[in-house]
């Protein structure tokens, strides 16, 4: 392989990891609000499965055929509707958080699987969002293949990130969602309410795991197939420990597991070797959840920007 | 004292026994609201879950020994989780444990082939399955206790790492050489656990797994360890004030969990299949955490509840059959009846501690974590 070509490979390999750390963009700065306002919200895995289904449903032409747009709105909206549940059975039941959520998953995996074999028969394509080129930007040699010709909603995962930092540093929603998860009960005495800043933390974080869902059959694959989401949701979870409840090192935390997850063409490019042998595809599967457990046992430090009542339901008096 | 009355007051209380039923009966209505917007008949596909789950137990065995044999490892994963539970852990990593137990009686016959008497050979499969699990669970146990990393998160990676494990078991060493498809050789006949009710697969396991549950319960109420592990999921602090060692007790706590995980999938392995296969015991380690939360968290509340489950999982199979809803339906029937069952248990205590408060007038101190079902979580994640 000469040299040109091996850069052109490397761009393209770039631009795809890029690309498949959205639906990880999308959810983990929604698990952020929900975990900073107190909420550990594990059904994200069950989330994005609905939203991707319910938003390839509505986008395919062998669903509804209403269109990406609508399917992304669709998507979001399942997603919402999936966090106002979760935050109900957390909020206002004080049921545990990690069983709630393992409950919602269980719901999110078990609906998409039946809906899709009944309503579609088991396959949804559709003709997914296009690459936009963005003029003169995506014109700078390697950066500009990588970063500027990427699809709308790879854009939309990328803004997210600046925007979620000013939300939660600049804004009084913001500020009142860090407060009612480090004390609710000071956020309360203050006057604020902190059952209704939970709800809207967790439903927010609900409809932008709904997008993510949303994100992989309409912006990265083109199809729905049962448990897409293969875990996906769970990494995420873990991603926002690893990013210390910050959307930049969250984002920081994204492109890597995206490598981790696109290892297989990485390798390949690269052409690594372990003792001369080709390197089994199921080691590579496995590597994104070794990553994930190594980097929790390093990213202990960050337990100090731990919402201090995460997991700890609300009840004025306690 | 407290402790004694407040057992009184919630043994008084008829929604202990109620809510979980209703949460059974309003998941099933929810499924089948679903069920009648999807345009199928939720009479017929009821009437199908029933007739493969149970049928008429006086003509024909067979549904009923389905859903004995579904339940086995249920019943041993359910109590593990439990383990967990009572320790103050949340182990979400069963389905992985499963897979190394079974895996690794896979790999013990294929050292030992076929040259030791059943007598010697299927109890020491069963410890081998235990260890393998047991390991499985050890490593987020120690992650847990030496460097706090999340177990709930760390399980469910171990999961995904089992997962393909067993592929590359599957696709290499432990491969049957003979067959096309990806699948382990056919285990010696003497590790098999024998069949009690030809040609259902029901097998002995289902001794096993009763056995496993009533140990489990006597460990961790009537011994000095077990009390250890329950004192550690009340109350960390206060443990170790008392001078127990709460790492050991937290990695103690995951490691048998993870055991007996384990040897849910070597009594599935040796019982049922009898060989590795991909897709083996799929799905049991999440039916598993659901079992476990509607046994209130008690090993021998596990025995009912993953017969019931079994049932429900059994039975969906046949109505996959009949009126072509895919079973996964009763994935997410679990999952609502997850939901219904944590909210409610919180809600019942609830109940219960102000029914106490009044009672004694005592003050509300007495709303003592831990005293039920969905409420063991330890205080830092």
């Amino acid at each position: 392989m000469d040299e040109r070509t091996l850069l052109d490979v490397l761009v393209a390999a770039s631009a795809l990891t890029m690309a498949s750390a959205m639906p990880f963009l999308y959810s983990a700065l929604g698990e952020v609000f929900s975990q900073l306002s107190g909420v550990f919200n594990l059904g994200v895995e069950g989330i994005m499965l609905m939203g991707a289904f319910v938003s390839i449903y509505f986008a395919s032409d062998m669903g509804l055929d209403a269109g990406l747009l609508v399917g992304v709105l669709a998507g979001i909206v399942t997603g919402a509707l999936l966090g106002l549940v979760m935050a109900f059975v957390s909020v206002t039941m004080h049921a545990d958080q990690g069983i709630s959520g393992i409950g919602i998953t269980l719901v999110g995996r078990g609906l998409s699987t039946t809906l899709f074999i009944l309503l579609a028969d088991g396959v949804l394509l559709v003709e997914s969002f296009q690459p936009i080129r963005i003029p003169l930007l995506s014109d700078l040699p390697v950066l500009g293949e990588i970063l500027f010709n990427q699809n709308i909603m790879v854009y939309g995962a990328l803004l997210l990130v600046p925007l979620t930092a000013w939300l939660l540093r600049r804004t009084t929603w913001g500020l009142q969602i860090r407060a009612v998860g480090q004390n609710p009960a000071a956020a309360d005495a203050m006057g604020v309410d902190v059952v209704r800043v939970r709800y809207s933390a967790v439903i927010l974080g609900g409809a932008m795991a709904g997008l993510a869902g949303a994100s992989m059959p309409l912006a990265l694959t083109n199809v729905f197939q049962v448990n897409m989401t293969a875990g996906l949701g769970f990494i995420a979870v873990a991603m926002v420990y690893f990013g210390g409840w910050s959307p930049w090192r969250v984002m920081v935390g994204s492109l890597l597991f995206s490598a981790a997850y696109n290892l297989q063409i990485w390798v390949q490019v690269l052409d690594v070797k372990l003792f001369g042998e080709t390197i089994p595809v199921n080691i590579l599967l496995m590597m994104p959840y070794v990553l994930a457990i190594i980097v929790l046992v390093f990213a202990r430090d960050m337990q100090r920007f731990r919402p201090q009542a995460m997991n700890r339901p609300f009840r004025r008096g306690d | 004292m407290i402790q004694i009355r407040q057992k009184f007051v919630q043994r008084s209380d008829p929604l202990i026994v109620l809510a979980p039923i209703l949460a059974i009966l309003l998941a099933l209505v929810l499924g089948g609201i679903l069920l009648l917007l999807l345009g199928r008949d939720p009479i017929l596909a009821y009437r199908a879950m029933w007739d493969g789950a149970i049928g008429n137990p006086f003509e024909n065995t067979t549904s009923l020994a389905n859903t004995f044999t579904r339940a086995i490892p249920l019943m041993l994963v359910a109590t593990g989780i439990c383990v967990a539970f009572r320790g103050g852990v949340i182990n979400i990593g069963s389905e992985g444990q499963l897979f190394v137990g079974a895996l690794a009686v896979v790999a013990l016959s294929a050292q030992v082939g076929d040259s030791l008497p059943a007598l010697v050979y299927v109890p020491l499969s069963l410890v081998v399955g235990f260890a393998g699990g047991a390991i499985w669970g050890a490593i987020p146990g120690f992650l847990r206790a030496r460097f706090s990393v999340n177990e709930i998160l760390c399980t469910i990676m171990m999961n995904q790492i089992a997962i393909q494990l067993l592929n590359i078991m599957l696709s290499g060493p432990l491969r049957d050489p003979s067959a096309n498809v990806t699948q382990s050789a056919m285990l010696p006949e003497g590790v098999w656990l024998g069949r009690m009710l030809p040609p259902t697969r029901l097998h002995t396991g289902i001794f096993v797994a009763l056995i496993a549950t009533v140990v489990t319960w006597l460990l961790l109420w009537r011994t000095p360890i077990g009390y250890r592990i329950r004192a550690v999921g009340q109350n960390r602090e206060a443990s170790r004030y008392a001078g127990i060692s709460v790492p050991v007790y937290i990695i103690l706590a995951l490691t048998l969990s993870g055991g007996l995980a384990g040897l849910g999938g070597a009594v599935e392995l040796t019982g049922v299949s009898r060989r590795m296969v991909s897709g083996f015991a799929a799905g049991y380690g999440f039916s598993g955490i659901v079992v476990a939360i509607f046994g209130r968290l008690h090993p021998l509340g596990a025995i009912p509840s993953a017969l019931l489950f079994s049932a429900m999982v059994t039975g969906a199979e046949r109505m996959q059959r009949t009126v072509q809803v895919h079973y996964e339906t009763i994935i997410a029937i679990q999952g609502i009846v997850v939901l219904f069952a944590v909210s409610s248990s919180m809600w019942v205590q609830r109940r219960a501690a102000k029914r106490l408060a009044i009672d004694v007038s005592m003050s509300r101190s007495d709303e003592n974590p831990g005293s039920g079902a969905g409420d063991v979580r330890p205080a830092e994640a």
